[in-house]
C-alpha cells in the first residue's frame, strides 16, 4: 500500500456490509447531518442548546440590551446622546483589545493577571519613545508590542517549562511590572503624548463616506460567506445550518454594523457652526483584530490546537501537537494585544500615567471575555465574547458614570456583573455535564 | 461476528478494501473490481489476504506472510524492577491477536514499547520483517502502528471530524480544509459500520462510551495503519456496546491490520481473536491459535504460567 495518498486506506466495511456501506451513506447513517431542517426543528434544536447549558451569545446579547433599555430609560438626554455613542465605542476599545488576547489565554484554562499593568508598562514605553527620544509613532508602537511580546514569551516560558501555575507567575508579573512603570514615568508622574497618529487612533473619526463603505462592504462580505459556505455545504452533502438561520444571523450581524455607522456617522457637533461625526479609527483597528482573531481560532491547525489543549492537554500531547509551544504562544498573544490595548488607552488620555493599566482594567477585561461567553475552565470561547463583552462592561462604566453613582457602589456593582457572569459559566458548565454535552 | 474470519480471515473472500472516493464495488463485480490502486505488482500478501484473493491460510505461528509485528527478545527494566524478561510477540496482518495476562503481567509495559511511549531496553524490533527503531510514538506512527489507549485521549470540546484529524488537519492554503475533512471522516465511520451516531459534528461529549471507543479506534486507522494495539477497548463498555466494539475490532483484521487486543474479559477473547499471546510474570508463556485451545487453558496460562504441555518447557 502506497503511503502518498493519506486515508487511502479508509476502506469501506468489510464485505459483510459490502455494498451496504455505500448505501448506508446515502441513507441511514448521519441522518442528522443531511436532514433538512425546517424553522421549527432549527428552533427547537436551538431550544435544546440553550437548555443544556451551550448558552453562546445569548447572555451578552441580553445583558446589552437590557442594560441599554434600563440607561435609556434613567438617563433618555444624556445616555442615547450621538456625542454619548461615539465615546461608549471609545470607552470600550482598551478593555475589547485586552480581553481578545486574554480569551487566546483562557482558551487554555490559564490566566494572565498581568495583562492589565502590560498594557501600561507598554503605553509608557510608546509615550517615552515619541516624547522623549523623539522617536515616528511606527517605531515607538513596534517596540511597544514587542516589549508585550517578550514580557508573554517570558510568563509563557515560566508557565510552560517550569511548570509555575499561571495564577502566580501572573501575579507576580502584576506586580513587578508596575514597578517598571513607576521607574520609566518617575514617581507621580504623567508623560503625554504628542503624536498626531497615535491622537488620532481614539480622537479622530474616519470620513464619514469611509464608514459606510466598510460597514457595507463588512456586512455584504460576512453575509456572503455564511451563504457561500452553506451552499459549499449543501453541494457536497455535508452538515450545514438550516437557510433561514444563516440568512437572520446574517442580517442580525449586517443590522449591527449598519446601525452602528449610522450613529457614529450622525453629526454629533455640540455646535452648529462645526460639523464632526464618523467611526473612530479606533474601531476600524477592533475591527480588524476581530476578524484576524476570529480566522486564526476558527479557521486555522493552529487555533483548532488552542482548543485542543485547553479541552485535554493529553489527549492534544498524544496526538502529536507541541503543548508547550501552544502554551507559550498564547501568552505571547495576550500580551502582543495587550500593547497594542495600552497604546489605544494612551491615545485615548493622550498621555500615559504611572499607573495605566492598573486599578481594575484587567477584572474589567476578564470580566469581558467571561460575560461574552469565554468559559474560565478552557476550551471554550471565541473572539468576538471580547467585544460583546467589552461593550456590556463599558456599558455599564458609562451608564453609572452618566448617572452620577458614587465610587464605591460602582465598584460594587461591576464586581457583582463580574461575579454573575462567572456564575452563568459556571453552571452552564455543569448543565452541560449532566446533559452529557 | 463473523466465524469465517476466524483462522486468519481467509478464504472468506469478503473483505473489500476502499480507496476513499472512489465508488462503492458492487460485490463479485468480476476479477478487475479493484481497480488501478490495487495494481498486481503493489499488491502484498496482506492486501491479497484481506480481499481474499486466495492466499492460503498460514499454519499457526508459521511464516508464510511476514507479521506486521514482530519483537523477539524484549527485556524491560524500570529501576530494578524487571518488567519485561526475553519477550517475543508476533502479530499478523489480518489477525485479531489478543494479548492477555493477569494485572503486573506487563502488558501494557509491552504496548508502550510497542507504542514507542517507553521503548524497550533490549531486544529486535521488526515491522514488516525489518527491523526498526521505534524510540517514540511518532516513530510508531510514522510506521503505521496507532495505540488505542485505555483513557481515551479524545477531546470532549471538540466535534467528531476535529478529534479524528486532530494533530494532522487537512489544510488548504493558512485554512483548515473543514469539507474534506468532514467527507473523509464520515466514509471512515461508515467503513466501521457506525451507524448509531446522529452527526460528525457532535461533540465528543455528546457520546456514549461505545461510540467514543469507536472515535479512538477510527482515529487510530484514519490513515494507512497497519498496525492497530487496543488496550482494553470494553473495559467500561456495556454488553451492547461491547458487542458493537468487538465487531469493530473483527472489521478491522478482515481489513487486512494487523490488531492486538488487550482484554481481561476471556468471552470476548474468543469471540474475536485469531491467536492468544499470554504474558505470566513477564514472560511471554504461550502464543497459540485460539482455535486450539480452550478458556480453561488460557486462564491456567494467565495465573498460573502453564497448561499441559503449554507454557515454556521447565
Amino acid at each position: 500500500m502506497s503511503t502518498d495518498i493519506p486515508g487511502k486506506s479508509l476502506a469501506a466495511g468489510g464485505a459483510a456490509d459490502g455494498g451496504e456501506a455505500a448505501m448506508a451513506l446515502s441513507d441511514g447513517d448521519f441522518a442528522a447531518d443531511r436532514r433538512e431542517h425546517d424553522m421549527r426543528s432549527a428552533l427547537r434544536d436551538y431550544r435544546d442548546r440553550i437548555r443544556s447549558g451551550e448558552l453562546g451569545a445569548l447572555p451578552a446579547v441580553l445583558g446589552l440590551i437590557s442594560l441599554v433599555a434600563l440607561f435609556a430609560a434613567l438617563k433618555p438626554d444624556t445616555f442615547l446622546s450621538k456625542g454619548n455613542m461615539a465615546n461608549l465605542s471609545v470607552q470600550a476599545l482598551p478593555i475589547t483589545i485586552l480581553a481578545m488576547g486574554l480569551v487566546f489565554v483562557l482558551l487554555l484554562g490559564e490566566i494572565d493577571l498581568s495583562a492589565g499593568v502590560a498594557s501600561g508598562l507598554c503605553a509608557a514605553v510608546l509615550a517615552k519613545l515619541v516624547t522623549d527620544a523623539g522617536q515616528p509613532w511606527y517605531v515607538a508602537a513596534i517596540s511597544a508590542v514587542a516589549i508585550g511580546i517578550v514580557i508573554g514569551t517570558t510568563i509563557g516560558w515560566l508557565v510552560s517549562v517550569l511548570r509555575i501555575p499561571s495564577f502566580v507567575v501572573t501575579l507576580a508579573f502584576f506586580l513587578g511590572l508596575q514597578g517598571v512603570t513607576l521607574k520609566l514615568i518617575g514617581q507621580g508622574g504623567t508623560v503625554p503624548v504628542r503624536d498626531d497618529v497615535v491622537y488620532a487612533l481614539a480622537n479622530k473619526n474616519m470620513p464619514v463616506w469611509l464608514g459606510w463603505v466598510l460597514a457595507a462592504g463588512c456586512a455584504a462580505a460576512y453575509t456572503a460567506t455564511q451563504v457561500l459556505r452553506r451552499r459549499r455545504q449543501r453541494v457536497r452533502g455535508l452538515h450545514s445550518r438550516p437557510l433561514e438561520f444563516v440568512l437572520a444571523q446574517s442580517a442580525v450581524v449586517s443590522a449591527a454594523l449598519l446601525v452602528s455607522a449610522y450613529v457614529l456617522n450622525l453629526d454629533r457637533a455640540p455646535s452648529p457652526l462645526i460639523t464632526l461625526g464618523g467611526i473612530p479609527w479606533g474601531v476600524l483597528l477592533a475591527g480588524v483584530l476581530l476578524v484576524v482573531c476570529s480566522f486564526v481560532l476558527g479557521r486555522t491547525a493552529y487555533g483548532r490546537h488552542i482548543y485542543a489543549v485547553g479541552g485535554n492537554a493529553e489527549a492534544a500531547r498524544r496526538a502529536g501537537i507541541n503543548v508547550t509551544r501552544i502554551r507559550i504562544s498564547v501568552f505571547m498573544i495576550g500580551s502582543g494585544l495587550a500593547a497594542i490595548s495600552g497604546i489605544v488607552a494612551a491615545s485615548r488620555l493622550s498621555s500615559v500615567a504611572t499607573d495605566a493599566g492598573g486599578g481594575n482594567t484587567l477584572l474589567y477585561a476578564v470580566g469581558a471575555a467571561v460575560i461574552g461567553g469565554t468559559s474560565l475552565f478552557g476550551g471554550r470561547g471565541k473572539a468576538r465574547d471580547a467585544v460583546l463583552g467589552g461593550l456590556v462592561i463599558a456599558l455599564i462604566a458609562n451608564g453609572l458614570g452618566l448617572l452620577g453613582t458614587s465610587a464605591y457602589l460602582s465598584y460594587l456593582i461591576t464586581g457583582l456583573v463580574l461575579l454573575l457572569a462567572a456564575s452563568i459559566d459556571a453552571l452552564a458548565r455543569r448543565r452541560r455535564s449532566t446533559a452529557g454535552r | 461476528m463473523n466465524p469465517a474470519g476466524h483462522g486468519g480471515g481467509a478464504g472468506g473472500g469478503e473483505p473489500v478494501a476502499r480507496a476513499i472516493g472512489s465508488p462503492a464495488v458492487p460485490d463479485g463485480a468480476g476479477p478487475d473490481r479493484y481497480g488501478a490502486p490495487y495494481a498486481a505488482d503493489t499488491l502484498t500478501d496482506h492486501d491479497r489476504l484481506a480481499r481474499g484473493g486466495g492466499v492460503a491460510r498460514w499454519e499457526p505461528l508459521g511464516m508464510s506472510v511476514t507479521p506486521a509485528l514482530d519483537l523477539r527478545g524484549v527485556d524491560k527494566s524500570f529501576g530494578s524492577v524487571r518488567v519485561l524478561h526475553d519477550v517475543a510477540f508476533t502479530a499478523c496482518p489480518g489477525e485479531v491477536t489478543a494479548l492477555v495476562g493477569d494485572n503486573g503481567a506487563g502488558k501494557t509495559t509491552l504496548v508502550k514499547c510497542i507504542g514507542g511511549i517507553d521503548p524497550f531496553d533490549r531486544g529486535e524490533y521488526r515491522f514488516e520483517g525489518r527491523p526498526v527503531r521505534v524510540g517514540s510514538p511518532r516513530d510508531a506512527s510514522r510506521l503505521g502502528i496507532e495505540v488505542v489507549h485505555q483513557d481515551l485521549a479524545l477531546c470532549e470540546n471538540l466535534d467528531i471530524v476535529q478529534n479524528l484529524f486532530l494533530g494532522r488537519e487537512r489544510r488548504r492554503g493558512l485554512s483548515l480544509d473543514e469539507d474534506t475533512m468532514e467527507e473523509m471522516a464520515r466514509t471512515a465511520l461508515s467503513g466501521l459500520a457506525v451507524r448509531t451516531m446522529g452527526s460528525v459534528r457532535q461533540r465528543v461529549s455528546t457520546l456514549s462510551g461505545g461510540q467514543r471507543q469507536t472515535v479512538a479506534i477510527a482515529r487510530a486507522v484514519l490513515y494507512d495503519s497497519k498496525v492497530v494495539v487496543l488496550d482494553e477497548p470494553a473495559a467500561a463498555l456495556g454488553v451492547a456496546q461491547t458487542q458493537q466494539v468487538l465487531e469493530t475490532v473483527r472489521r478491522l483484521a478482515d481489513r487486512g491490520l494487523a490488531v492486538v487486543l488487550i482484554s481481561h474479559n476471556m468471552n470476548d477473547v474468543f469471540a474475536v481473536s485469531d491467536r492468544i499471546a499470554a504474558l505470566y510474570l513477564g514472560r511471554m508463556v504461550a502464543q497459540v491459535r485460539t482455535a486450539d485451545v480452550t478458556h480453561r487453558q488460557i486462564v491456567e496460562l494467565i495465573t498460573s504460567g502453564a497448561s499441559g504441555d503449554l507454557g515454556p518447557r521447565r
